[in-house]
């Protein structure tokens, strides 16, 4: 599916305070210069906030980010959930229409947003208050048909719900999330057939209709200070967490950040042994012949990733013979995976080791049946 | 049926207290710290002789899997990283753990890191389960304040921090190298394999990718132990096993079962039956939108477990998400919204899988309205077989085998609204 930026854009992105103190804590969840990892994570909260992502919000992030604008938008672009042009300033309707929805009666709900939004996907209604599609399996199937509207699942619907619901959202109105068929979440309508003694004062709503109606942001576009910010993560103990919560929340981050560097959490460490990992062993290296032993060299080329020109260089350094190679330890084969000129680490990721292991042993690996078979290489 | 006391998730309808006291109070987060100082080797032994397979689809060993990781950090840090991009059409199950009993999925967090020598897990939940991630990452916020994750976690001494990331709506990123290139802030496009990421995954280091089912079920089978567990179902498909059932049921639902289960005492027992009786079904998927179809009266007395429903059916468990569909179905049609569905889905990395799902969804597209030829049917499958087995990724696979399943079972109804077709026109 074709996927381009909007031909109308606004002139400028800024998150809102509350929302660039979320921003700054989710970076500190990845490891030093991996900050490239928060990407989908911000732009969503951009989403959240404006409705839709526009450019100057993807470039905002890129910039946050470090990371060249085309790798923002490249992300943008890729993933479906990114709403790449304006949606209804109140609701933007996604019904689910895969198999299972489908089968229970998703069409109807399409039929119910042509008539009542717009004619196509994506298409604004005429008062500019909603818009729709149908989108791929929601993972609620066992509640199925269903829609998300804004943040929420509005599940077990029927057409004629679906029509009261954006009704009433257009009256201003939000309509309670989840089942909207008496159900409580994903149990069996007619009763429980199990766990029926683990029934005992359970809140008004199933977990996720309680958080939609205690935040009551269903189809709000948030600012940042609906739920309040934690980042528990990289502290040196957890009780500090406790006696900050009537903090505000941009300070909380303030002092997490701080807290992170002052204490040099794993993260860093890791990303310092991460360095040390990525410098590359020496090896040592392995025994070599000058010569095939008597009986001639094997053919080297029934090992998959070797092909004439490195059957070539293996001979030019000194090995003729599968066992050979098959007695190869790891400094060995780090050290062939450095001095192969031109094939540099090919020993190890085609795990020459392991085939030539078979083929020494008389045995024939997937590849050298094929080979031989169709004779690849015969000129 | 499974006996209440038995079952792993006891607050899966999250009718019970969903906080960290709720989740104590049903024994959870009881004795972890002890778990731990049993060591690794033994977590991983009693992890394979429980005989636990990988709840995502693939089946694949869990404690083998984990078996893979380096036992020594050669300097690179080790993760985990859990699978909650629960985006397989029919699948529900994952996101009942994490909205209604998310410390289950906390707790198991904490002992497969530490059995992989893992500081750090990542939990890469998909986009639209908004409300899920809220309340996963509330019980996470609960599990840092009592102290049990981060620094010397549950006073075990093991140091642990636990990270909850969201996607937005890719299907592809459910692959495990999708999901690692995308929690690493690229468009979700498979890796080629090797090397695997218990080698090089994520940022480079050693990583395992579980699924939230396989994980959430640890702390449950290190206490009550590994024979507990294999105790249910069949040798090779141990355990219990949510189970979402969507369709035509009476009662659609998510449940909990004991492995190989038979269909009929699955439905018959929480489902309240096939809608309109047993005589009016027609066909089941029985594990998402992946695995073939089935026709509905070889169903009836059919295990539900990975070995029979692959070997006597030609289909799969896959993530246990069982569609039923009754008479009433236009079955080629539901196929097709599966075509449909993999053509959107599809990454375009690969060119069998880009255009094989476009140019199959088209096909499919005629048959459901019966505007081809008869020979079409085996161009198709026909052409399915070589998108089949020629992609970085099982999309490719899973794109084939509906259609496969489709034309093994349904081929006569294809050819029948062909002809009807025809008759019409003339």
């Amino acid at each position: 599916m074709l996927r381009r930026l909007h031909s109308e854009q606004p002139d400028s992105f800024a998150f809102t305070p509350d929302n660039q103190a979320w921003a700054e804590a989710q970076i500190t969840k990845y490891p030093e210069g991996r900050q490239a990892s928060a990407i989908i994570p911000l732009l969503w909260r951009a989403q959240e906030q404006e409705g839709w992502l526009t450019r100057p919000a993807i470039e905002a992030v890129a910039d946050m980010l470090d990371l060249a604008y085309i790798r923002a938008l490249e992300v943008a672009s890729f993933y479906f959930m990114f709403q790449l042009q304006p949606v209804g300033s109140v609701a933007h309707i996604q019904v689910c229409g895969t198999t299972s929805c489908m089968i229970c009666g998703a069409e109807d709900l399409v039929a119910v947003c042509k008539d009542k939004i717009a004619p196509k996907a994506h298409q604004l209604s005429v008062d500019g208050k909603f818009s729709w599609e149908e989108v791929e399996c929601l993972g609620s199937c066992a509640n199925a048909p269903m829609a998300q509207i804004g943040k929420d699942y509005y599940e077990d619907l029927t057409a004629a719900r679906m029509g009261e619901i954006i009704d009433e959202l257009a009256a201003g109105t939000v309509p309670t999330p989840g089942p909207q068929n008496g159900r409580y979440a994903s149990e069996p309508l007619s009763g429980l057939t199990s766990l029926k003694e683990f029934d005992s004062g359970h809140t008004k709503y199933n977990a996720s209709v309680q958080l939609a109606t205690d935040i009551g942001d269903t189809v709000k576009r948030i600012d940042g200070a609906e739920v309040p910010l934690l980042a528990p993560w990289g502290k040196a103990n957890a009780s500090a967490d406790a006696s900050n919560a009537n903090e505000k929340p941009a300070a909380k981050v303030a002092k997490a950040k701080a807290k992170s560097k002052a204490d040099a959490p794993v993260t860093k460490n890791k990303s310092k042994e991460k360095q040390k990992g990525t410098a590359v062993p020496a090896g040592t290296k392995p025994t070599l012949l000058s010569e095939a032993r008597d009986g001639g060299a094997d053919d080297l080329k029934l090992i998959k990733g070797v092909g004439p020109k490195l059957e070539g260089v293996l001979n030019g350094i000194g090995v003729f013979h599968y066992d050979q190679i098959a007695a190869w330890s790891d400094n060995e084969v780090a050290w062939a995976d450095q001095n192969l000129v031109g094939f540099k680490g090919r020993v190890s990721r085609d795990n020459w080791v392991t085939q030539a292991q078979a083929l020494a042993r008389g045995e024939e690996t997937e590849f050298s049946q094929r080979a031989k078979k169709d004779d690849i290489y015969k000129e | 049926m499974l006996a209440d006391k038995d079952r792993i998730f006891t607050n899966i309808y999250g009718m019970h207290d969903r906080t960290l006291k709720g989740a104590q109070a049903r024994g959870h987060w009881d004795g972890t710290d002890k778990l731990i100082q049993k060591g690794r080797d033994w977590i991983v032994q009693e992890m394979k002789d429980s005989g636990l397979r990988g709840r995502g689809g693939a089946g694949f060993p869990t404690g083998l899997k984990w078996s893979f990781m380096p036992k020594e950090s050669d300097g690179r840090p080790s993760y985990l990283v859990v699978n909650a991009d629960e985006s397989e059409p029919g699948t529900c199950k994952d996101r009942e753990i994490m909205r209604h009993d998310p410390h289950t999925l906390v707790e198991g967090c904490l002992i497969a890191s530490f059995a992989m020598n893992a500081n750090a897990c990542y939990i890469y939940i998909r986009g639209e389960y908004i409300r899920e991630k809220e309340a996963l990452q509330a019980a996470i916020d609960e599990a840092y304040d009592a102290g049990l994750v981060g620094k010397n976690a549950a006073g075990s001494g093991w140091d642990f921090e636990i990270y909850l990331h969201h996607g937005a709506g890719a299907y592809i990123c459910g692959e495990e190298t999708a999901l690692l290139e995308s929690l690493e802030g690229k468009k979700g496009m498979p890796r080629m394999k090797p090397p695997f990421p218990a080698g090089a995954g994520l940022y480079g280091c050693p990583t395992t990718v579980n699924n939230v089912e396989s994980i959430a079920v640890v702390p449950t089978i290190l206490r009550r132990g590994a024979s507990w567990f294999s105790g249910f179902g069949r040798p090779n498909n141990a355990g219990t096993k949510l189970f979402a059932i969507s369709g035509h049921v009476n009662n659609p639902c998510v449940v909990e079962e004991a492995m190989s289960i038979s269909f009929e005492e699955l439905i018959e027992k929480h489902c309240g039956g096939i809608r309109g009786g047993w005589d009016n079904l027609k066909a089941v998927i029985p594990g998402g939108s992946s695995v073939p179809c089935v026709r509905g009266e070889k169903m009836k007395d059919a295990i539900m477990d990975f070995d029979y429903l692959r070997n006597d059916l030609q289909s799969g468990l896959g993530t246990a998400a069982v569609i039923v569909m009754d008479q009433s179905t236009d079955i080629i049609k539901a196929i097709w919204r599966l075509s449909k569905f993999y053509k959107h889905e599809s990454c375009g990395q690969c060119t069998p899988c880009r255009e094989g799902t476009g140019w199959m969804m088209r096909v499919m597209d005629r048959l459901v309205r019966g505007e081809a030829e008869v020979e079409e049917i085996d161009m198709l499958l026909d052409v399915t077989k070589q998108v089949e087995g020629h992609t970085i990724c099982a999309l490719g696979d899973a794109a084939a085998w509906p259609i496969q399943g489709l034309i093994r079972n349904f081929r006569d109804e294809i050819e029948d609204r062909i002809a009807g077709k025809r008759i019409a026109a003339e």
